[in-house]
């Protein structure tokens, strides 16, 4: 891989390269609308062009040219190998046992990699209600592995939970802004180390007493490649008509 | 048998304190017919859907509802619902009472409810704080004693759907990812479907959801009717929109405002 001497990234776009890498070619992956969407797209333009994308709404091999905006935008369709009802893509497709990889995001997250998307506070009175469960925990428990993305603070890696949303038990690897997170044994550890991150930086944007595995790794950072694809990954058009 | 209407007369089907379910995921959402909802101020209403987006953030903001039954509440793409979040945090502009489900679990209602049954099952629920919280039951296989999630059909007073097309004779024609759309008007006691045109005859698609006159109670030409959701083969999802409502819906009298000049004080389009 040709190293980037002078760029710069994002921590966005440092999230979305490390999910990508570990994709691998031929793949099928349940993706979400944002930082999974990028990170799956990438990977099919680089290194895995066999990905198969399956978005919640019911499209079958879908190959935007352009990130969307929403789980059901019309290039999704257009380019997907089928289109199914919701329905059968949770049914036969997912619960059926037929995605090797699924992409999560949440608002918390424990040290065993439990979600909450629903409520930060009380569920009957909330400081603040969120989306909710969506496909989250069934992606969890019916994917062959769950990645999560996720920017790390001590306020979205908590000790306890506002509220479990979705059970962590198969979610295998966490990429965030700081690094990548793995379970040796169960426990959410850092394995891997963004550039220009140090250990003390995880440390404190996580709150509880993290885990470093012994043999931490040091991430790469951004090839040329993989900036300039992901750069060519545009949003799909804003500029529609309004109201 | 489905008679084709005027949209706000197919929308007198619904009731004060109904059950009602519009659905569309992300494509076809019938959002002409949620304004008529509110120009009728409908009141007390438990809302079903999915996925309440824009359109369900209006129909609570307006004080149209009781009650909310979904799987996830929130503006694709763009963040938070405030007119949600104003009605559960702060009850305004009425408390609104919630009953939250997973995707995979509404969906399995919706076809339970669709196929006569009283419960759909699923794998899931277990080990989350969801189960404590929302209607769902354990049930063992009397096949081979594995335990599965049970929950409740849904099935509405009035499911509202959009589609491109219908005939003459109130057949109807709906393509493109077509989410639960099928599911919802066949669970449903009563139903209406708006649609992009009338036309004379429904060229059939392969792998198009058609629903029958006979299966639907009303038809209701809404040119446009999804905006600012779209119809595949009509006009493109406005995802400015989307972005531009973040900020209408953040504060009240804006939200109002804007209800006032783009709903309240707008006749549905006239076929």
């Amino acid at each position: 891989m040709t190293k980037v001497e002078t760029a710069t990234y994002t921590a966005d776009e440092m999230m979305a390269v490390a999910a990508a890498r570990r994709l691998r070619n031929g793949m099928v992956c349940f993706v979400g609308i944002g930082l999974p969407s990028r990170a799956a797209n990438l990977a099919r333009a680089t290194h895995a062009p066999d990905c198969v994308l399956i978005y919640e709404s019911g499209t079958i091999g879908a190959k935007p040219e352009h990130l969307p905006l929403s789980i059901g935008d019309g290039e999704l369709a257009e380019t997907a190998d089928a289109v199914v009802s919701v329905p059968e893509i949770f049914g036969y497709w997912l619960q059926g046992g037929r995605i090797d990889v699924g992409f999560l995001g949440a608002a918390q997250i424990d040290r065993h990699a439990n979600l909450n998307s629903t409520v930060i506070g009380d569920y009957e009175h909330p400081r603040v209600r969120l989306p909710g469960a969506g496909g989250a925990p069934e992606i969890a428990a019916m994917c062959r592995e769950t990645f999560v993305m996720l920017r790390q603070t001590p306020r979205a890696f908590v000790e306890k939970l506002d509220f479990l949303t979705t059970g962590g038990k198969g979610v295998t690897c966490v990429v965030t802004d700081v690094g990548v997170l793995e379970r040796p044994d169960g426990e959410l550890t850092l394995t891997e180390l963004h550039p220009d991150v140090t250990v003390e930086d995880a440390k404190e944007a996580t709150g509880w007493d993290l885990r470093v595995a012994p043999d931490l790794r040091l991430g790469e950072p951004p090839t040329s490649e993989e900036l300039n694809a992901l750069r060519a990954l545009k949003p799909a058009n804003e500029d529609t008509s309004n109201s | 048998m489905a008679r084709i209407v005027p949209l706000a007369e197919a929308v007198q089907i619904v009731h004060d304190g109904d059950t009602v379910a519009l659905e569309g995921f992300t494509h076809l959402i019938p959002h002409a017919a949620g304004h008529e909802v509110i120009r009728q101020e409908r009141r007390d209403l438990t809302l079903v859907r999915m996925t309440p987006d824009v359109i369900y953030d209006q129909l609570i903001g307006m004080g149209c509802a009781r009650k909310l039954v979904f799987s996830w509440g929130g503006n694709p793409g763009v963040g938070s619902l405030h007119r949600l979040r104003d009605a559960v945090e702060n009850d305004w502009p009425a408390p609104l009472e919630l009953e939250e489900h997973s995707h995979a679990g509404m969906a399995a209602a919706y076809a339970a409810g669709a196929s006569n049954l009283p419960f759909g099952l699923v794998r899931g629920y277990e080990g989350t704080d969801l189960a404590d919280r929302t209607s769902v039951a354990w049930i063992t296989s009397p096949f081979d004693g594995q335990q599965v999630a049970a929950v409740p059909a849904i099935r509405p007073d009035v499911g509202i759907v959009h589609a491109q097309q219908a005939d003459e004779a109130g057949n109807v024609q709906l393509w493109g990812i077509s989410g639960i759309q099928k599911e919802v008007v066949l669970a449903s006691r009563r139903s209406i479907v708006t649609v992009e045109e009338v036309v004379k005859r429904l060229e059939p698609r392969p792998n198009a959801v058609f629903l029958p006159a006979w299966a639907v109670t009303a038809v209701a030409p809404a040119p446009g009717g999804a905006h600012p959701s779209y119809a595949h083969g009509y006009y493109d999802r406005d995802n400015a929109f989307y972005v531009r409502w973040d900020e209408i819906s953040r504060d009240r009298d804006r939200f109002q405002e804007w209800m006032r000049q783009n709903v309240l004080e707008r006749e549905p389009a006239v076929v």
